[in-house]
């Protein structure tokens, strides 16, 4: 039996005022000083929480919102005084594709490593662009994890990246031709670089000591190194230098202590391969492709090339088609390339790395259901750190969330967290699939349901034809 | 409340030879439609009416509001708290009685309340809500002039998208009273009991432990009066619910809590749940902090920790193994009719054959947006189809298999009024099962705290003793039978307004529905 992977955990608290949902607002004048709402209506005991917490609070410039929402306090009052709103702060949190929602789950996740649970059904839209237009499948009936939660320690989330042979040649008994070395990771995630305006030094430690604490890769700018603070003999397996051509080169010695590393696309993408395989022959090589206008013939082209073993696909932050009017959302783009590949006979020998839109768990699973064998991410771990996207960062200006002044055991304490709960959730879908290996769903979209084929069997033939939204 | 007390008359018939004897009398509920207001001292409302200082109380808003919004209690210098869920907002604005227009010191304004929008969520929007409160409280259709959107939800799709499509005049007049909304749950003809509920719903299943011991009971006092059913969930049988047994489902479910052959001869009708909507896959979840004394008593549990379900039923790999547990049941209890709960995979039309084929007499299949006392947000959202897909599916499959008049398509998940209840048939359900909706007659507003700590704040699903305390069941469960009444009235409107005497002749007129996406250009036959 292989080693199960397990992460160990612990709360860490938020820096700042939390953001709630909810404020208790309109709290007029003649207040009876009854008390019911303090004492008796609250059961979660907030306002005497809110007390507390704004006494020991040093910098109190923000309400403490932590109602949940329940009216039991203003359905009390005795004067009919307290009114619910939605707090405002909440609502202005992300932007349209990085809702509230996803933001506050993701500081949950990032505070408890737990997977968000919650009572009554789900009350959100029917469907939705993007990766709510698809749904997970389950097996009714036969399972082949069948000893219930306990038995989920089993479904291995294990992912190779990496070239892998089709076929196995034999001449003489023996074995023949050489295999490409294989990177193993436990989960199908990697940490990818953060965008130029997210950079911070502060960060680069963390990620480093994040991915080596979750057994991890991280991507960091070979221009990071070497990253003050990490030990490179423990971290260096577990980060994956971006090298440009144009950019600060790592030394030999370092290099050849890692395990993969990624190259920009360009024109001499085979050169660079040849050269850094000559160099350190153990690495794996991946390539960066935008996914722009030409980005999915590029990745498919790169991938069908005898030179390239992993290809890394990146759309815009929202999961978008880069520089497009009327973009495609990766999870379409990545369906097309896996499906070229496919045809062309060369999926199972090429790694498809997919990032950008990736903000959820579910869109992990449904990403490699999609096509892809892993994914990367990069926003959710700086909102695990409380950013709140306002989209602010500017070379000089204040950050809100005061991301350069982050404490390393806080942030790698929050984003192990956020990955351990990540981990749990990709489990739960994968248990109700009854898969037990991850790498099964990759590209199993049998075991999906999408929205337009949906539509068009249950009420295409009802209704005609289904209207553009 | 009635009482407990039954004359020994109405002792319950003996039971077929190996079946459970029972001597517990039968406790009969009046279907009586009595007021049953809201039990919080404010109302929401969707208007308020701000009183300045400019209030001189000559007191003609008083006399001027028929609907007693505003309140002048004697002996009191100022006016009491008005009764602002009374008020019918911007539809007052054109008669002669519009308090804020007529004030002669303009001290009266009117607002919207900002609360309505923190109400609710995309499925069960604020007025959807508030609307369901006021039928739970009269029995009735809310009054138009609230102006509730309460037929449909915000959702964008399903239910929510889809309409019926009325003739400009039924092509039959048809006596409302005459109509009947009553099906029949057993159409096997396999010589078990011919089973007839009086509308096409029943209660879903809400564990001991889930819910509190209160809301069960009047959930099941709501099903006698109506004569339909409600479900134990997987929690064990209380025995005070054991008065309304013949109005009770049980549940066999994974971690058989509660089941003993006594429980399932107790009933007349046993229900496998093999998954359910809103974690299909996953099994139950009960946490820790809701596993108390009783409760785990109940169980056979150790109290504190989180009870899980596994999934599936460890001894069903098959169709073939999933008979032998329906041959079993039914061996037990010889009079029961089973029924099988399953989500909504891509395959649910081949395991709702396989279902009926190993002997069930009721599919029930529940749709991925269905209602839990916990689940992972993750299932929630992302596992299983939605009900408005899987309904038509399952139906078109029973047809062409030849076996659709042979068992009853039950349907749930996400069904909230009387409009979905109709939608849904008409795309092919028997009838449907909900569970959310009476909850919120009871007062639910669907803040989702129903999972841990000390559960629900609003005293429904909990099961600490304070909180369950602050609802009676007699009101709980006048609250659900106005309830009803509402939904069947507003059922029994669609029924004439189609020119149909039976609700069965709504079952699979997907004719009658429109879809607010799609050109509806197909002519679809009767």
């Amino acid at each position: 039996m292989p080693e199960k992977y397990h992460l160990k955990t612990q709360a860490v608290p938020p820096r700042l005022p939390r953001v709630g949902k909810f404020g208790v607002v309109d709290w007029q004048e003649d207040c009876a000083r009854c008390h019911n709402c303090v004492k008796k209506a609250c059961v979660y005991d907030r306002y005497r929480h809110e007390a507390e917490y704004i006494r020991t609070l040093q910098d109190v410039d923000a309400l403490y919102f932590d109602c949940m929402g329940c009216f039991s306090c203003v359905q009390s009052c005795t004067k009919n005084l307290l009114r619910l709103s939605i707090n405002p702060e909440y609502e202005a949190l992300g932007n349209t594709y990085w809702t509230p929602e996803i933001i506050r789950t993701t500081w949950l996740q990032a505070e408890t490593a737990k997977i968000p649970v919650s009572g009554a059904g789900y009350p959100g839209p029917f469907s939705g662009p993007g990766f709510d237009s698809m749904w997970t499948d389950m097996s009714e009936i036969v399972r082949p994890t069948r000893d219930g939660i306990h038995g989920r320690e089993y479904i291995s989330t294990a992912v190779d990246i990496g070239r892998k042979r089709s076929f196995l040649g034999f001449a003489g008994g023996e074995l023949t031709g050489e295999d490409s070395p294989l990177v193993s990771i436990p989960m199908p995630l990697i940490l990818d670089l953060t965008s130029p305006r997210h950079t911070l030094p502060s960060l680069e430690p963390c990620l480093v000591e994040t991915a080596s604490r979750t057994d991890l890769i991280a991507l960091i700018d070979a221009a990071s190194w070497p990253v003050a603070g990490v030990d490179p003999d423990r971290c260096l397996p577990h980060v994956a230098f971006y090298l440009r051509p144009d950019g600060p080169q790592v030394p030999q010695e370092v290099l050849k202590k890692t395990r993969l590393v990624e190259i920009p696309d360009g024109r001499d993408v085979a050169k660079a391969i040849r050269t850094l395989k000559g160099q350190c022959p153990g690495l794996v090589v991946a390539v960066r492709v935008q996914l722009d206008r030409e980005g999915v013939q590029r990745a498919v082209d790169l991938a069908n090339s005898d030179e390239v073993e992993v290809v890394h696909v990146v759309a815009d932050p929202n999961g978008n088609e880069v520089g497009q009017d009327k973009p495609r959302f990766i999870k379409d783009m990545i369906r097309q390339i896996h499906t070229s590949l496919i045809e062309t006979g060369r999926r199972d020998e090429i790694t498809i790395m997919a990032g950008g839109g990736i903000a959820l768990p579910e869109h992990m699973a449904k990403a490699i259901i999609c096509g892809a064998d892993l994914v990367t991410i990069n926003l959710p771990l700086l909102i695990a750190l409380e950013c709140r996207l306002c989209s602010q960062c500017r070379p000089g200006m204040p950050c809100p969330a005061k991301l350069e002044q982050v404490d390393r055991g806080y942030a790698v304490g929050r984003m192990t967290n956020l990955i351990a709960a990540w981990h749990d959730q990709l489990i739960e879908v994968m248990g109700a699939m009854g898969m037990r290996e991850v790498r099964r769903i990759r590209g199993d979209v049998g075991r999906a349901m999408f929205f337009e084929q949906l539509e068009e069997e249950s009420f295409g033939k009802l209704f005609g034809t289904r209207r553009e939204s | 409340m009635a009482s407990f007390s039954v004359p020994e008359e109405s002792l319950r018939e003996v039971l077929p030879e190996n079946t459970l004897r029972t001597r517990v009398p039968q406790e009969q509920v009046a279907r009586e439609i009595r007021p049953a207001p809201g039990r919080y001292r404010n109302e929401i409302a969707k208007t308020l009416i701000r009183r300045s200082e400019a209030c001189v109380r000559c007191g003609l808003c008083v006399r001027l509001c028929p609907h007693g919004v505003h309140v002048d209690k004697p002996g009191y210098k100022y006016f009491a708290q008005p009764r602002l869920d009374r008020c019918i907002g911007p539809a007052c604005e054109k008669t002669d009685h519009y308090c804020v227009a007529r004030c002669p010191q303009s001290a009266l304004h009117k607002v919207e309340n900002p609360m309505v929008k923190a109400m609710g969520d995309y499925r069960w929007t604020g007025d959807m809500i508030l609307a369901t409160w006021k039928m739970a409280e009269s029995g009735d259709l809310p009054p138009e002039e609230f102006g509730f959107q309460y037929q449909v939800g915000n959702s964008g799709g399903g239910f929510d998208r889809l309409r019926l499509r009325f003739p400009e005049r039924p092509p039959v007049d048809v006596d409302e009273g005459q109509i009947d909304t009553g099906i029949e749950l057993n159409n096997r003809r396999d010589g078990r009991p011919t089973i007839r509920i009086d509308v096409p719903w029943y209660g879903g299943g809400m564990s001991f432990g889930s819910v509190s011991n209160v809301t069960q009971l009047a959930k099941a006092r709501a099903a006698v009066a109506w004569n339909t059913f409600t479900c134990t969930g997987e929690g064990g049988y209380m025995e005070r619910m054991r008065p309304y047994d013949d109005h009770v489902i049980t549940q066999v479910a994974t971690g058989l809590f509660g089941v003993r052959e006594e429980t399932i001869q107790r009933v007349p009708i046993v229900e496998f749940k093999y998954a359910q909507g809103a974690k299909p896959g996953l099994g139950g979840h009960l946490l820790g902090d809701k596993n108390t004394v009783s409760v785990a008593r109940m169980r056979e549990a150790v109290l504190g920790i989180s009870l899980f379900s596994p999934f599936p039923f460890h001894s069903v790999y098959s169709i073939e193994d999933h008979r032998k547990h329906i041959d079993w049941i039914k061996h037990v209890n010889p009079r029961a009719l089973i029924s099988t709960k399953v989500s909504t995979p891509t395959d649910v039309d081949m395991v709702a054959v396989g279902s009926y084929a190993a002997g069930t007499h009721i599919v029930h299949i529940d749709g991925g947006y269905g209602g839990t006392g916990a689940a992972p947000d993750i299932a929630k959202k992302n596992i299983a189809m939605p009900i408005e897909y899987a309904i038509g599916r399952v139906h078109r499959f029973l047809e062409a298999e030849g076996a659709r008049d042979r068992v009853t398509l039950i349907a749930s998940g996400g069904v909230r009024t009387a409009h979905d209840i109709a939608k849904a048939i008409a795309l092919g359900a028997d009838g449907v099962v909900i569970g959310t909706a009476e909850l919120v007659a009871m007062g639910c507003i669907r803040c989702t705290r129903c999972e841990s700590g000390r559960g629900c704040p609003r005293g429904i699903a909990t099961t600490d003793a304070q909180l369950s305390a602050e609802m009676d069941v007699a009101w709980g469960t006048q609250r659900i039978i106005n309830l009803y009444n509402a939904w069947r009235k507003e059922l029994v409107g669609i029924l004439r307004r189609f020119g149909m005497r039976r609700v069965t002749e709504l079952r699979g007129r997907t004719d009658l529905l429109m879809h607010l996406d799609y050109s509806n250009d197909v002519r679809v036959k009767p």
